[in-house]
């Protein structure tokens, strides 16, 4: 008997239709996972059972839950089921929670909407839930305001609020995506524990196969607004009836071919770097707190022709440490070198320097000036030269560069929003490769696309080292990227780099116990069922 | 909390020193002679000479200053050389009229602009949204002033409800004081009023998009419900520096529509001191507005923390 | 767009006013006229003459010469030293330079334009430059603090990250990435001031801070009116009319444009 089954159901949004005829049933005590890519329609799914819909949403076939069609209730009846018979979990735990009000008020106003309870007992009771969340009384007092607690911890409140009046269902709409390998791993456990102790059920929505892997007792994938494939966990990851499916875990788990390339020679040199910012507050009368090292005697070397993965999670000191590499931001003891030239940003880098390390970012919708063609954007690098090409030859430049990373040389008269997310991110590829670096900081530089378009970005860094000879520092926060495409590897913590060497000795034999918490807290495609 | 207010209090006090020096500076050094300024090209040289004297011109800028500064703070603005009357005594007089006058209208101004921005905002995209929108628009557009002529013409003398004129001073009664500051206040209030009104409508529509107000309905909450608890506080971050902003416009405007209602402000008092080229009245009554602003920001400024916690710890 | 139109055309309206008075006007409007006095509108004078019989409609088309100058160049000022100085700010986050420039912002803040006018008048004596100067001065802030805060976005932003990289100066970034991407906003706030230096100016010559005579504006032609406006409504409505068009159609352009500028409604509405 299932808990929650929605039939046939579909969405348009200003005629624009969103979901088709989707089908999916959560049973008590169980978690179902929907997986899917941007714009697969998951999320609007969840929205449409709680009735949270944008203006202008036209919404069609049955949603069957305790007794009643939720497609068909008033506002007043979904009043009486949001909170309390279903409890939602979103995405970016920053910004879910009310700045101005305390945790406990948020929790209490759960409890005191519907049951009448008095202001002392809603206290209790929200005191209460918060206990069963991971948030204790002496750390976690009520009158705590968002602002001081860390994303994982706010992430426990908006669950506590969610699961305060216990609800027989939950939903959870990437609650996860947001935050740290390691806090996301506990926040899976939360979940599955108050699931398996109240009995209730759970739609899981995540992008991430991993996840779903580990948690969820059946899946359902979605594309283009339509459940493709359907079925308990272990059988849909062993049986992958539909294509999409299989290439889904294709991609998920693909291997770029790779050539080993590294030379003993030095590329990159980093000695015992260290670059700290002064304490919060300060000013004119007021102390300020003491110095942060974000950076804390970190040294390394990265070789020719090497690819050197640097793992961390967030706050560990790897943006910044980049920074200092790409000589913007200064340090304050230690030493970089660049082909044996000192990079120090208290003086000009010097043009000829910076002509040898070029950057790809992660966001590829922040990376370009919107108002600028493609063959003005490619170029930009030129600055650094004494020569620029110019003409002809700077046309050719371009078009060889966007050709090099599998786009048309038409497209440098294009503007960038002509492009989707994983062209704009070849377009920043061709933008380092055409002053002929030496090395390539690749920033997150495929964590914000999706799996399948992932794959082809991994498979086209993998080639271009073929063909141009090229050295990548690859930063990451997510560890199978970062194992697929490095041949040697750096784990960073709190600003000091505690484990380091080969990708695949590291992989299978950590030796920090850091490390290895890293690793056991990573979703893993292979634990599925 | 504390710590806040503090630093606040500290740029309050800095912004003052600084204001006093710019005005100080625009009115007794940049003219040369101040003394031979205000007795205008025919004095006698004797009478220059008097003034001089009197205003102790011959003292270094810096002691001047210091001296101006240390007599305020004693209550003592000076003494007006065209009507011979200490000056502090000629504006405490004026402000019982000009302040009463701003504050009115800023209450006038609230009291209209909060109800109809949070029913328009709760009703983004309606018929009432849309005739918001243009009423507010056009009120907006309109000179207070001139509007204030047209109360008088319709309010004062065609319908006879109000005079069209003067003060008849607090102490022949509060309610009769306030009668004659309500058409001003009206013509001051109406139009920023409209643009209160727009910040309020459009900053709670933002916050009504925020993820923590998707979250408050979630719980169950009613749309209803969920203005009123959550987004109308995180709304008003926006709509209190505007309503700091706006007193300083309402005592400037305050200044000018006392000439329409011929109300014996601070308006009138500086306006005749000008032509007069009296520069220690202009001083005082400057310095005093400037106060004023000043003043009123520092407190939006404590009111922001009174309302964001995220700021009581700086 | 529709918005955008009709604000077009009724600050245009007005615009093309002041530009044709400088060539044709119906009647001379320093020609005292003391047998027409006080006419209604019509007969020979479409919006009627006022207590020396000078023609209404021929005051309010040089009197818009007026109030559009002096706004159109307080905005002028505004921007010219304004932009720079929010860029600058911006380029030099948490600098000393940034402190020093946004505590002068918060400064001259706290000195609305009537004051400036104040200050400027009694020591200088009344004309519509110390008009243009004093709203020109209030209006330096308000484009000082629109740029910078559009630019510290901007400069957290990937693309600049990637042209510091390429080797950029922070003056160049600033102009080659930073200022092409708040013009739009400046454009808007651009508008937005000219409206409110039309406001300011009325004022500033309502109380005789502002254009003196015989030069007719529309503040002053409101304070002449004042006295007369139960027998003769005509001089007050008339001119009093003319500025709340114009700001109506300044204020509906500038809707308009930061509909179809500004890059965050379009991505919604796309």
């Amino acid at each position: 008997m299932s808990l929650l089954s929605i039939e046939g159901l579909d969405l348009a949004i200003h005629g624009v239709p969103i979901l088709k005829r989707v089908s999916l049933a959560v049973a008590p005590g169980r978690i179902l996972g929907v997986i899917g890519e941007s714009g697969s329609g998951k999320s609007m799914t969840a929205f449409s059972v709680m009735r949270l819909l944008p203006r202008g949403a036209d919404l069609s076939g049955r949603i069957l839950f305790a007794g009643q069609d939720l497609a068909q209730a008033g506002e007043a009846q979904m009043g009486r089921v949001r909170g309390a018979g279903i409890g939602m979990v979103f995405q970016e735990p920053m910004t879910a929670l009310n700045p101005l009000q305390t945790i406990g008020a948020q929790v209490a106003e759960t409890l005191r909407l519907h049951d009448g309870l008095s202001a002392r007992t809603a206290a209790a009771r929200a005191r209460a839930v918060l206990d069963r969340v991971g948030l204790p009384e002496p750390e976690f007092p009520l009158g705590r305001y968002p602002h001081e607690l860390s994303g994982g911890q706010r992430q426990r409140v908006v669950i506590a609020m969610a699961i305060a009046r216990r609800p027989r269902l939950l939903i959870a709409d990437e609650p996860t995506t947001a935050l740290d390998v390691t806090t996301q791993a506990q926040i899976l456990a939360l979940i599955r524990r108050l699931v398996d102790e109240d009995g209730m059920g759970a739609i899981f929505i995540t992008h991430d196969l991993g996840v779903v892997a580990n948690v969820a007792d059946s899946v359902a994938i979605m594309r283009r607004g339509a459940v493709v494939e359907a079925g308990p966990t272990a059988q849909v990851f062993a049986e992958m009836r539909h294509p999409y499916t299989r290439a889904l875990f294709a991609a998920a788990t693909h291997q770029p071919a790779r050539r080993p390339h590294a030379a003993p020679e030095p590329l990159l040199q980093v000695q015992d770097v260290v670059r700290s910012y002064p304490g919060r507050g300060g000013g004119l009368l007021a102390r300020r707190g003491a110095a942060k090292r974000a950076v804390d005697g970190v040294s390394f070397t990265l070789h020719r022709g090497e690819s050197l993965g640097l793992v961390g999670e967030s706050g560990c000191g790897k943006s910044t440490l980049t920074r200092a590499i790409l000589g913007l931001e200064p340090v304050q003891g230690g030493r970089i070198a660049l082909a044996g030239q000192a990079v120090d940003a208290h003086r000009p880098v010097p043009r000829a320097l910076r002509a040898k390390v070029q950057v790809v970012f992660q966001d590829p919708y922040g990376s370009f000036n919107p108002r600028h063609r493609v063959s003005r954007l490619v170029t930009e690098p030129f600055h650094l030269l004494d020569q620029p090409p110019a003409g002809i030859a700077r046309a050719h430049a371009v078009a060889e560069a966007l050709e090099a990373v599998g786009l048309r040389a038409g497209d440098a008269d294009k503007y960038i929003h002509e492009f989707s997310g994983g062209q704009r991110q070849r377009i920043a590829i061709a933008r380092a490769l055409i002053i002929r670096p030496e090395l390539i900081v690749l920033d997150e530089a495929v964590s914000a696309l999706d799996v399948q378009v992932r794959a082809q970005i991994l498979d086209l860094l993998a080639d271009l080292t073929d063909t141009y000879d090229l050295s990548y520092l690859f930063i990451s926060h997510d560890l199978h990227v970062v194992r697929r495409i490095t041949d040697r590897v750096l784990v960073m913590r709190a600003g000091r780099i505690v484990e380091q060497g080969a990708t695949e000795r590291v992989f299978q034999a950590p030796e920090h116990p850091y490390t290895r918490a890293l690793l056991a807290a990573a979703p893993d495609l292979t634990k599925a069922g | 909390m504390l710590r806040y207010a503090f630093r606040r209090l500290i740029s309050f006090a800095l912004a003052l020193v600084v204001a006093s020096l710019v005005v100080f500076f625009s009115l007794e050094v940049v003219p040369g002679d101040p003394a031979a300024y205000m007795m205008g090209l025919n004095a006698r040289p004797e009478a220059v000479e008097a003034l001089r004297a009197e205003l102790g011109l011959d003292r270094a800028p810096a002691q001047r200053y210091v001296a101006w500064i240390g007599g305020m703070l004693q209550g003592d603005f000076g003494t007006s050389y065209t009507y011979r009357a200490p000056v502090a005594g000629m504006i405490a007089d004026r402000l019982w009229v000009s302040l009463p006058l701003a504050l009115y209208a800023l209450a006038l101004s609230t009291l209209i602009a909060f109800p109809v921005g949070i029913w328009a905002a709760a009703r983004r995209g309606s018929a009432a949204d849309m005739a918001v929108i243009g009423t507010t628009q056009l009120g907006i557009a309109v000179p207070n002033f001139w509007f204030a002529m047209i109360l008088v013409a319709v309010f004062a003398i065609n319908l006879g409800w109000f005079s069209a004129g003067g003060f008849p001073g607090w102490e022949n009664g509060f309610w009769g004081g306030l009668k004659a500051l309500t058409l001003p206040a009206i013509a001051l209030a109406l139009p920023q009023a409209s643009i209160l009104a727009r910040v309020m409508r459009s900053a709670l529509i933002d916050t009504l998009g925020e993820d923590f107000v998707r979250t408050a309905r979630a719980k169950g909450l009613s749309p209803g419900q969920a203005l009123r608890r959550h987004a109308l506080r995180n709304a008003l971050i926006p709509v209190l520096t505007i309503i700091g902003l706006q007193f300083s416009f309402l005592l400037a405007g305050a200044i000018i529509i006392e000439n329409v209602f011929y109300l014996p402000g601070l308006g009138r008092l500086v306006f005749q001191a000008i032509q007069q080229r009296d520069l220690i009245v202009v001083e005082g009554v400057v310095m005093l507005l400037v106060f004023a602003v000043i003043t009123v920001t520092f407190l939006v400024d404590l009111a922001y923390a009174a309302v964001d916690p995220r700021l009581r710890r700086g | 767009m529709r918005a955008l139109v009709i604000g077009g055309v009724l600050a245009g309206l007005f615009m093309l006013a002041a530009l044709v008075s400088f060539v044709w006007v119906p009647h001379d409007v320093e020609a005292l006229d003391i047998a027409n006095r006080l006419k209604a509108p019509g007969d020979g004078y479409v919006l009627g003459t006022d207590h020396f019989g000078r023609d209404v409609l021929s005051m309010v088309m040089v009197g818009a010469r007026v109030s559009i100058a002096v706004a159109l160049v307080a905005v002028g000022i505004g921007m010219g030293l304004g932009v720079p100085l929010g860029l600058a700010a911006a380029a030099a986050r948490g600098s000393l330079l940034d402190e020093a420039i946004m505590r002068g912002n918060d400064l001259v803040f706290a000195f609305p334009s009537l004051l400036i006018a104040i200050l400027i008048t009694a020591v200088f004596g009344p004309s519509a430059l110390n008009a243009i100067i004093a709203i020109g001065i209030f209006n330096v802030p308000v484009f000082a603090r629109v740029t910078r805060g559009a630019a510290l976005s901007l400069w957290t932003r990937e693309f600049i990250l990637a042209a510091r990289t390429a080797g950029k100066g922070r003056a160049r970034i600033s102009a080659e990435h930073i200022l092409p991407n708040v013009a739009n906003l400046l454009i808007v706030q651009g508008t937005i001031q000219f409206s409110l230096g039309i406001l300011a100016e009325a004022g500033l010559s309502y109380v005789g801070l502002g254009a003196q005579p015989p030069t007719p504006s529309w503040g002053r032609m409101l304070a002449e009116a004042q006295t007369m406006i139960s027998f003769a409504p005509h001089l007050a409505l008339v001119p009093g009319l003319s500025i709340v068009m114009t700001v109506l159609g300044l204020n509906l352009m500038g809707d308009g444009l930061r509909d179809i500028l500004d890059p965050r409604i379009r991505r919604v509405r796309a």
